[in-house]
């Protein structure tokens, strides 16, 4: 098990060098072209700029991570750190309740077998409504229409709700598929005892769905924070790695090292928040290891 | 009145019926199984033998004529969890160890913890698998988990057992093996078997009377008492078994050639 795991970060660690040496054999290559550019063989040279302010150096963009930032007397790294801890908070709750609204609905749909044929073509319609459009329909409507509520209604929780959007789907889906999953014999059987439906789903189809539910956990977990950077960059919300990122794309003139950091900032708490599920999901499933007695 | 174990009544089953894939699967059958019988449902494939196992368990419905399980109707008698029931795969859950499969009926009737971990403990010994309760299924092999299987369908120690081609996956040595234990369990449970086979010699070795059916509609064709006392490994070399063997292929040779 332990082994496993340090192949697998070994493994990881070599790709990440090896990217960042493509980045830089690129870079290095495209600017060996654009010195040449009065050859006539460069011009109309199909690569993109790869200058500093387009492709600045690897060792740039890390050293940020520890410049001290203008206005403030924190380094990159711990803004990009904090800014981390608002956009989980959100992509958090938007997951739990994604989670469970999904998983709701799988059950309903499991359970009536008409309404997945009725509402299963509405759930993948709300897909394809771009989340950039809605998102700032949903911090208006937040701020407006849900003072009703007991609790100070802020923009994050709006957020949320974005983030909420993205992770039901692949929950809802996958949760269906899990429900359904339980072979005609298992099922007869619970028949066979007189098992309730209430009795089935606890017993067969709820336990039968945990693997479906992980791979969607893993798809969810991820789009939530997608959809919390998003939701973030569209509405305008004070803090989180979507403002951050917003804030150094205005100025990048000016540091495009800030950029990238932010992104790197965000793509790390993305494979994080996946990595957390997938130790859940070995913790929960943890079977595979044991061989089987013949 | 004598009420009898599984009492079958002129029950015909015809799938898809009015449709153009209509499937006429048994035609008027009539069985009684009396308490304490082992029976045995043999038939080339396609004569609802399963079907009519599926009709006593009330697993789906007849299209005329009707089931009767210990004298109400079978699906009474399936709400009132009156029988056991044991598939062709074991159909064991997973996630569950081989106890919590063995207890999964118990759980649903609602015996505390205390009492559904003994009696999967006994059923354990009878199946002879002590030392397997705190495995998963998928350690074990074909015939272990076919093992588990019937002891989760007597755990409840069900007057009555419904067994689909339990054996049908295992490989010949395995399944005389379990052969010989079931009938073990048999003789020590005092239950009515009503088993569905393939297999002449099984259905020879195993049943008190089989029950020969001819397929396109299923019908009853036959039905031989086989009374060849306790069994055990020489009866499988009685010249009386090979005669019972014989007797259960002619009648089916008579079916086929209908």
């Amino acid at each position: 098990m332990l082994k496993r795991v340090i192949r697998q970060a070994v493994v990881f660690a070599v790709f990440v060098v090896l990217m960042g040496f493509a980045y830089s054999g690129y870079k290095a290559f495209g600017q060996s072209i654009d010195d040449k550019q009065h050859e006539w063989w460069a011009v109309g040279s199909v690569l993109p700029r790869t200058d500093d302010l387009n492709m600045p150096p690897i060792l740039d963009i890390l050293a940020e991570f520890g410049e001290l930032q203008g206005g403030t007397d924190k380094v990159l790294g711990r803004l990009l750190f904090e800014e981390a801890v608002f956009t989980l908070r959100e992509a958090a709750l938007g997951f739990a309740i994604g989670t469970v609204v999904g998983m709701a609905i799988a059950m309903a749909l499991a359970r009536w077998k008409p309404l997945e044929r009725g509402l299963l073509p509405y759930v993948i319609a709300s897909q394809t409504v771009p989340l950039i459009a809605i998102a700032p329909i949903i911090i208006i409507w937040g701020r407006k229409n849900f003072d009703f509520m007991p609790w100070e209604w802020k923009d994050w929780m709006s957020v949320s709700i974005i983030a909420t959007f993205l992770t039901f789907f692949p929950v809802a889906v996958n949760g269906l598929r899990g429900l359904q999953s339980p072979k005609p014999e298992n099922l007869e059987l619970m028949e066979s005892y007189a098992a309730s439906w209430t009795e089935t789903l606890w017993r067969l189809r709820l336990p039968a769905s945990v693997p479906y539910l992980f791979a969607a956990l893993k798809i969810a977990a991820t789009a939530s924070i997608v959809g919390a950077i998003v939701g973030e960059i569209s509405a305008g919300v004070g803090g989180g790695l979507g403002r951050r990122i917003f804030l150094e794309a205005q100025r990048y003139t000016t540091g495009p090292e800030r950029l990238y950091a932010s992104v790197i900032g965000s793509a790390i708490l993305g494979i994080l928040v996946f990595l957390t599920i997938t130790g859940a999901e070995r913790l929960v499933l943890g079977r595979q290891g044991r061989e089987a007695i013949t | 009145m004598t009420t009898h174990a599984v009492a079958v009544n002129s029950a015909s089953k015809i799938f898809n019926q009015g449709k153009t894939n209509e499937v006429h699967a048994l035609d008027e059958i009539d069985l009684t199984v009396d308490d304490g019988e082992f029976i045995t449902l043999i038939g080339p494939s396609g004569c609802g033998k399963s079907t009519l196992l599926r009709l006593i368990a009330a697993l789906t419905k007849p299209t005329t004529g009707h089931v009767e399980v210990k004298g109400k109707s079978a699906e009474q008698a399936r709400l009132d969890q009156d029988y056991g029931m044991a598939f062709q795969r074991a159909g064991l859950f997973d996630w569950r160890t081989v106890s919590k499969n063995i207890e999964l009926p118990l759980e649903l009737m609602g015996w505390n913890r205390t009492d559904r971990a003994r009696r999967a403990e006994e059923m354990l010994e009878l199946v002879k698998l002590p030392e397997f309760g705190g495995h998963h299924p998928s350690e074990l092999s074909g015939g272990m988990q076919q093992r588990v299987a019937i002891a989760r369908s007597l755990s409840f120690s069900p007057s009555l057992l419904l067994m689909d081609e339990p054996f049908g996956a295992l490989d010949e040595m395995t399944r005389e093996h379990m052969q010989d234990e079931l009938l073990r369990i048999w003789a020590e449970t005092h239950t009515t078997v009503v088993f569905v086979t393939h297999s002449i010699p099984e259905a020879a070795y195993l049943s008190s009377r089989v029950v020969v059916m001819s397929p396109r509609p299923g019908r009853i064709a036959s039905t031989i008492n086989v009374d060849l006392g306790d069994r055990s490994d020489d009866t499988r070399e009685d010249p009386a078994f090979f005669e019972k063997v014989t007797e259960v292929r002619e009648a089916l040779r008579a079916v086929e050639s209908i």
